[in-house]
């Protein structure tokens, strides 16, 4: 498609130059130094987007399975740590990796029936999944969910007794390393033979079992992983808020997060980021315009699909430094 | 290259016996046998829709048989998946070519390695030693690959933006890179012209020499069909109807009649 001009367009949106996540980490860090506690807030819940859009990125981005229930994902990691943590007073950074595992655990339970479903049929299942797990929570399972006013009290993290994370700049912190961390697996992953088979399955996936890979089995990793970071992300919600209750978990959740990796770009992790930005920031900085900032942000969104429909930052492929065999040929076309 | 060299029985690397292949009320292959020997060239021909497709569909794992059984390298293999066929040792293409479009050609023979390589997902997220070494492997086995087609100049290139031809050599690239014992290839002449032709066939004379690989392959082009095969089995309506060296095949009165009809009366 690309060539000439447009080709030259397209470059200074798909490559990524080192300053950029230079710039963009120097960034995160001095500006809660510079904001007020609303303003750093709203870049906490922009990590939090940031960290379930990674999560369902995974999903969809990379193995190119519709996942419209990724809020059940992140409800079950929120729910995990509230009530271990409001029960037997487990601290919330050891909940971490267990609202993971459980995210994670379940995932693989619901998934391993419905895998072999392919685009909408899949997408209608999970819609139906990620519903019956907030409407079990509702309806306070063994008593254990609270019902619809979900469950209170949840504790600070705690480093160390004397080091609690309790203010808006520490939280916002938590969950921008949290980030952070993702970010640096997920281009590893990226750039392994995992990456490229979740890519090969989402290309074409006939041709993906024909040339050697374990369909079901990576479409099932991309589910358990996907999950599992959707569950860290509700471990820290749960902790920030201090409560957790349905309402937080519904399927307009799973719409922002599906909306976040269309606007970005499937599988392009800068992209996520613009997309989680553009998904928190927008209704805050349109806020004065209350009445129509859903009109203006659904119109943004169509015209975003009508004008970039790659998305905003799509994955620029061909990471790979080609050695030897190219220099040969004088380097060719780039 | 003509001379017929059909080895002994234990040469035979796959084998099928009785299969057959129900679609709703569709024989579509019905109790088919077919063995290929180890290091030949053996074309699987007949009109559209005798089965030659199923077949090979059979073979690599997408179709698992209503009967028989399918043993590759002295192993039953029948009903297995695609993945783990491959693994096996067969690696195939397709009719109509399926890259993966908005990958790289590099990566997508990268792909083809992915069988041959055990990555898991924590070494792949923390770049262990024992995972670069592997990556490292896996590139340059592609790069041979992309080499050896010479597709090389367009490595960074998308799949979808190379030409037809280009693109057939690329998914023939992709199957080798599986470290394949036979390949299977659905039609690899199919839409190329004269010239590009006559290299694929140069192309899979020098593969069939250089490398310990045996070929399977449907073919409609007969120029194709008696200038490489060395073996030729017609198939017509789901059934074996001849098999024999190339030039038998050509003259056989069987095989005239299944692509250019029966004599008047009988329908």
């Amino acid at each position: 498609m690309g060539n000439g001009k447009s080709a030259g367009l397209s470059k200074l949106f798909t490559t990524t130059p080192w300053y950029v996540p230079v710039l963009f980490s120097a960034l995160v860090v001095i500006y809660p130094f510079f904001a007020t506690d609303y303003f750093i807030d709203i870049a906490f819940f922009f990590g939090i987007y940031a960290l379930l859009g990674l999560s369902l990125n995974i999903v969809l981005g990379e193995v190119g399975l519709f996942d419209l229930g990724h809020a059940g994902f992140y409800a079950i990691g929120a729910y995990v740590t509230a009530i271990l943590n409001t029960r037997y007073q487990i601290p919330i950074l050891a909940l971490l990796p267990v609202s993971a595992l459980a995210a994670g655990l379940f995932a693989y339970l619901v998934c391993s029936p419905i895998i072999h479903l392919k685009g909408d049929y899949l997408c209608i299942v999970t819609i139906g999944m990620g519903e019956i797990v907030r409407l079990a929570l509702i309806n306070n399972p063994f008593d254990l969910t609270g019902g619809p006013n979900g469950v209170f009290g949840v504790d600070f993290p705690k480093l160390s007794p004397n080091l609690v994370i309790d203010s808006s700049i520490e939280y916002y912190f938590l969950v921008w390393a949290v980030v952070g961390l993702s970010i640096l697996g997920l281009i590893s992953l990226q750039h392994s033979r995992i990456g490229r088979a979740w890519n090969c399955i989402r290309e074409d996936t006939v041709a993906a079992g024909a040339t050697g890979i374990n369909v079901r089995h990576y479409k099932l990793l991309a589910f358990v992983l996907g999950a599992g970071l959707a569950g860290v992300a509700g471990n820290i919600y749960a902790s920030k808020l201090m409560c957790v209750s349905p309402e937080s978990f519904t399927f307009w959740e799973s719409c922002l997060m599906f909306c976040i990796v269309l606007i970005g770009g499937m599988g392009s992790i800068p992209g996520v980021l613009i997309g989680a930005a553009f998904i928190s920031l927008f209704p805050e900085i349109f806020r004065p315009f209350a009445m129509y900032r859903m009109l203006v942000f659904g119109s943004v969104m169509i015209v975003m699909m009508m004008v970039r429909p790659g998305g905003f930052w799509p994955r620029k492929r061909g990471g790979v430094a080609f050695r030897s065999l190219l220099e040969d040929t004088g380097n060719g076309n780039a | 290259m003509a001379m017929p060299r059909r080895l002994a029985d234990n040469d035979v690397v796959l084998k099928t016996t009785g299969i057959t292949k129900i679609f709703g009320g569709l024989r579509a292959v019905s109790d088919f046998d077919l063995s290929v020997h180890k290091g030949e060239i053996l074309s699987l021909i007949g009109p559209n829709g005798a089965g030659k497709t199923t077949v090979f569909n059979v073979v690599t794992g997408i179709y698992s048989p209503e009967h028989g059984d399918v043993v590759f390298l002295g192993k039953k293999i029948t009903g297995r998946k695609p993945h783990s066929i491959v693994s096996s040792g067969i690696a195939r293409t397709f009719q109509n070519i399926r890259l993966f479009p908005d990958m790289t050609c590099l990566e997508n023979i990268m792909a083809g390695q992915h069988c041959r390589a055990r990555s898991g997902i924590f070494s792949s997220v923390f770049r262990t030693p024992a995972m670069r070494r592997e990556e490292e492997r896996i590139r340059t086995v592609a790069e041979q690959r992309i080499a050896q087609v010479e597709l090389a100049p367009f490595a960074h290139e998308l799949a979808k933006n190379i030409a037809y031809g280009s693109q057939r050599m690329l998914e023939i690239a992709r199957a080798l890179a599986t470290e394949p014992r036979l390949l299977v290839l659905d039609e690899p002449s199919s839409g190329l012209n004269p010239k590009e032709t006559q290299d694929l066939m140069s192309f899979l004379k020098r593969l069939i020499a250089s490398e310990d690989l045996t070929i399977l392959l449907i073919e409609h082009d007969m120029n194709v069909v008696m200038g490489i095969s060395d073996w030729v089995v017609v198939m017509d309506e789901g059934k074996k109807i001849a098999e024999g060296i190339p030039d038998a095949i050509y003259n056989n009165p069987d095989v005239i009649e299944a692509y250019l009809g029966r004599d008047e009366g009988e329908a």
